[in-house]
């Protein structure tokens, strides 16, 4: 008997998470590496071949923002990151890693969509992202000038989100 | 007036559903006499509504009837009239009404189905529960989804169809899947007909032809959907694991091991509750890819509009069906009598491959539903994308490919004594054959010869029996059912291996004149230029294809913007044949008479559709040709 109830259970399992997802909520947790620096990385610059490290994006306030061409929520927010990039009242250079991509593909979307980014860094195997505690794609982290992590936002960004969560952040940090 | 009728139309066919349910449910009615062809009527009288509900529908699409809602938010004026046809279902009304009269179509046809009437309990039952679903799903469009309603001020003109749907391929993708996803509803109710009445395994028999049937269909529809979605989105990729794409992936996984389960059902009586088991898991799944659609929940290509009034509608419906079905398996499915199996008998190795595809549905599943659970926990929106599942995939699909060929030479109940013997060289052959690939196409890696090996030996264990039978088409008949299904999942594996591994994708700036060379192949851009469609304007570049310098073909692609929307959409220049595809997709405008083109060579990239082509026809000769001749397969 029990072990003919269980395609139930997980079923049902299964339509709780299905129901909630209906009426999710909109509050973030902490996440874990908050106020820890950056992990230490070397990793290839898509466009320009050349090997980067931590060194090269710590030294001002940026956003790191985790993409790939696979991933519907990065195309969403593509045009918000492109429109900041090139709003002068913010200087907010944004790097961004390319996570578990096609070189080419992503060369393409660049090309399609626009290029928001001050360095693309690649991360075909996913490596340092496992570091970032990346768990899909889109990630964005707020880092200082000492290359520690402010704040994370999961999922894709817009301007609501930026002006409400990481504007704030930025002033304080300036 | 026309959506007035629609609507006395749709209340008719939702009282005949009514109608029909009850009919069968209740224990009193089942003793009035006559009781069978009154259901017979019920359903006849439930598909004529529907059929007419749905050309009244179309009506108003042809007379641009933009007083009603749907129309107006669908179609235009300048809307070509095939694509006004399309349009019926071109968006979440007309679809849910499609996906109803299929049902009822699929009912008919059950209704009328001769074998099935030496069992007129399970016939009855299984009729009232089809009735019951489509009584839910009617409903669900009167309540919510009203496809008839009217729209004050009537605007001139109306919203025009989705570019992305104005293409021959979307006419037909939606309903071949539906009619694949909606026809799973029928061994579903055979097999909960089964537990409520006698309780055997009878209906295997009954529900394996409806099973093939709508796996038939799932499979063209998939195979469509892919095709469409290489030709048009302009990445030129074939599969995107899109929330969607996996949405029909997981009910087909399923029915395909329902199908080899009711074999053993039907042949040895084995496995009853398993079969039982995926009937109701596959139209689960199906109603749970309706519920992915039409919610809104997961960020896909597919998402229209959404509204969660009906996502929610969806998922009652969705919990109420499958939800008491896996209550009355749970209460009423004996106790499996124990057999000793023997481990490389052909019930065991059938079993085992069906373990391996729900598997592949399982891990698939979580992929695609691990984005709610986090969304869930409050940690934002994300993807898992086609790294998980490519990864993943593998680990199911190997094993699975390996079983598939040494089921093919098993026996039932016990070992075939020469096994070893029988499948010794024919690994060999797939080995000496797959050695010829890096002649061919160049040096790869393991994985990619363990990819063309397993392809291999699914194709020539596809082919044996045409061996052993000295080629003789008449003898081996019985077994041509298996011998395409596996041939075409052959073909298909072959098709993905190869183009992943040896595809070569290219992005170059060009100007006129100017050429790019991907592969052997090179394609220069000898024009640019505008022309008008019937309601978009088009960017066309001309690309003349040439290899060591011989002229191939000149191919046209083209970015499109239709009036209606502000969308671009990329028609990609595609020059096929069999043994490789060349693609080309305009990018931007970069300037100084530069534009940026994404050039493919995929090798073997037709296998990946024709493949399931193959075994969409080891289906049809199953259901179709020779039902007696095939019917005593062993």
């Amino acid at each position: 008997m029990t072990r003919r109830l269980l395609p139930l259970i997980i079923f049902f399992v299964l339509m709780a998470f299905l129901a909630q997802s209906l009426f999710d909520s909109d509050s973030e947790l902490p996440s874990p590496l908050i106020g820890k620096s950056i992990p230490e990385f070397s990793l290839e610059n898509l466009l320009t071949q050349e090997i980067h490290s931590e060194e090269d994006i710590i030294g001002e306030i940026s956003l790191v923002n985790v993409w790939a061409t696979w991933c519907v929520g990065c195309e969403i927010e593509h045009e918000f990151l492109v429109e900041l990039s090139q709003d002068e009242s913010i200087d907010l250079p944004i790097i961004g890693l390319n996570w578990k991509d096609d070189d080419q593909l992503a060369k393409l979307w660049l090309n399609h969509l626009g290029d928001p980014y001050s360095i693309v860094l690649k991360d075909p195997e996913g490596k340092t992202a496992i570091d970032f505690g990346v768990y899909g794609a889109p990630e964005t982290f707020l880092i200082d000038s000492d290359g520690i992590i402010h704040f994370k936002h999961i999922g894709p960004l817009d301007r609501e989100i930026f002006e409400r969560d990481i504007l704030p952040v930025v002033g304080e940090l300036n | 007036m026309i959506p007035e009728l629609g609507q006395i139309f749709l209340v008719a066919a939702l009282a005949s559903a009514l109608l029909q349910f009850v009919g069968g449910i209740s224990p009193l009615m089942r003793k009035i006499e006559n009781i069978e062809p009154f259901i017979e009527r019920i359903t006849m009288f439930q598909t004529m509504s529907l059929l007419i509900c749905f050309a009244l529908l179309t009506t108003s699409f042809l007379q641009d009837d933009f007083s009603v809602l749907y129309v107006a938010s669908n179609s235009n004026t300048a809307l070509p009239i095939g694509y006004k046809f399309a349009a019926v279902w071109g968006g979440h009304e007309g679809s849910l009404l499609l996906w109803v009269l299929i049902l009822s179509i699929w009912t008919l046809l059950l209704s009328k189905d001769n074998a099935l009437k030496s069992s007129p309990e399970l016939r009855i039952q299984s009729l009232s529960i089809l009735g019951l679903i489509s009584l839910g799903f009617l409903v669900f469009i009167l309540y919510t989804s009203n496809p008839f309603e009217r729209l004050f001020p009537i605007p001139l003109q109306g919203r025009g169809l989705n570019p992305l749907l104005q293409d021959p391929a979307l006419v037909i993708h939606p309903p071949t899947l539906y009619a694949g996803y909606v026809g799973l509803a029928v061994p579903f109710s055979l097999a909960v007909s089964s537990l409520l009445t006698a309780n055997n395994f009878e209906w295997a028999k009954h529900a394996r032809s409806w099973t093939i049937l709508s796996w038939m269909f799932l499979t063209g529809g998939i195979a469509l959907g892919s095709w469409w979605a290489y030709y048009e989105l302009g990445w030129g990729g074939w599969w995107f694991w899109d929330p969607v794409e996996n949405a029909s992936l997981m009910p087909w996984l399923i029915a395909t091991a329902l199908m080899h389960s009711l074999i053993v059902t039907e042949k040895r009586g084995l496995f009853n509750g398993f079969s039982t088991l995926l009937a109701i898991t596959a139209f689960s799944l199906s109603l749970l890819g309706t519920f992915l659609v039409r919610s809104g929940v997961l960020i896909s290509v597919h998402s229209f509009a959404s509204d969660p009034q009906r996502g929610l509608f969806i998922l009652v419906l969705l919990a109420f069906f499958s939800g008491s079905a896996l209550m009355i398996y749970s209460l009423k499915q004996k106790k499996a009598t124990q057999e000793k199996l023997h481990p490389l008998s052909r019930e065991s190795l059938l079993l085992l491959n069906n373990v391996f595809l729900c598997a592949s549905a399982g891990l698939v599943l979580i992929g695609t539903i691990y984005p709610l659970i986090l969304e869930m926990l409050d940690l934002g929106k994300i993807s898992v994308g086609p790294p998980y599942f490519n990864f993943v995939i593998l680990f199911p699909f190997i094993p699975l490919l390996i079983t598939i060929g040494v089921a093919v030479f098993s026996n039932w109940s016990h070992a075939s004594k020469s096994l070893v013997k029988k499948i010794f060289p024919i690994i060999m052959i797939a080995i000496l054959l797959s050695l010829l690939f890096p002649f061919i196409y160049g040096l790869a890696s393991l994985m990619t010869m363990v990819g063309v090996i397993l392809a291999l030996w699914t194709i020539l264990t596809g082919i044996s029996p045409l061996i052993r039978n000295q080629f003789s088409i008449n003898k081996s008949m019985v077994y041509m059912p298996m011998m395409l299904g596996h041939i075409g999942l052959g073909l298909m594996i072959l098709g993905i291996t190869v183009t992943s591994s040896y595809g070569i994708t290219f992005d170059d700036s060009m100007g006129i004149e100017q050429s790019s060379n991907v592969g052997d192949y090179e394609f220069k851009l000898t024009e640019i230029g505008r022309r008008n469609g019937p309601n978009y304007l088009a960017q066309y570049a001309s690309i003349e294809i040439s290899k060591d310098g011989e002229y191939i073909e000149t191919v046209y692609p083209e970015k499109r913007v239709y009036d209606s929307s502000t969308m671009g959409m990329t028609e990609a220049g595609i020059e096929a044949n069999l043994f490789r595809d060349l693609f080309i997709a305009i990018g931007e405008d970069i300037g100084g008479g530069s534009w940026s083109m994404h050039l493919q060579y995929k090798p073997l990239l037709r296998l990946i559709w024709y493949g399931p082509i193959v075994m969409m026809m080891g289906g049809l000769i199953r259901v179709f040709l020779s039902k007696r001749s095939i019917g005593s397969y062993q």
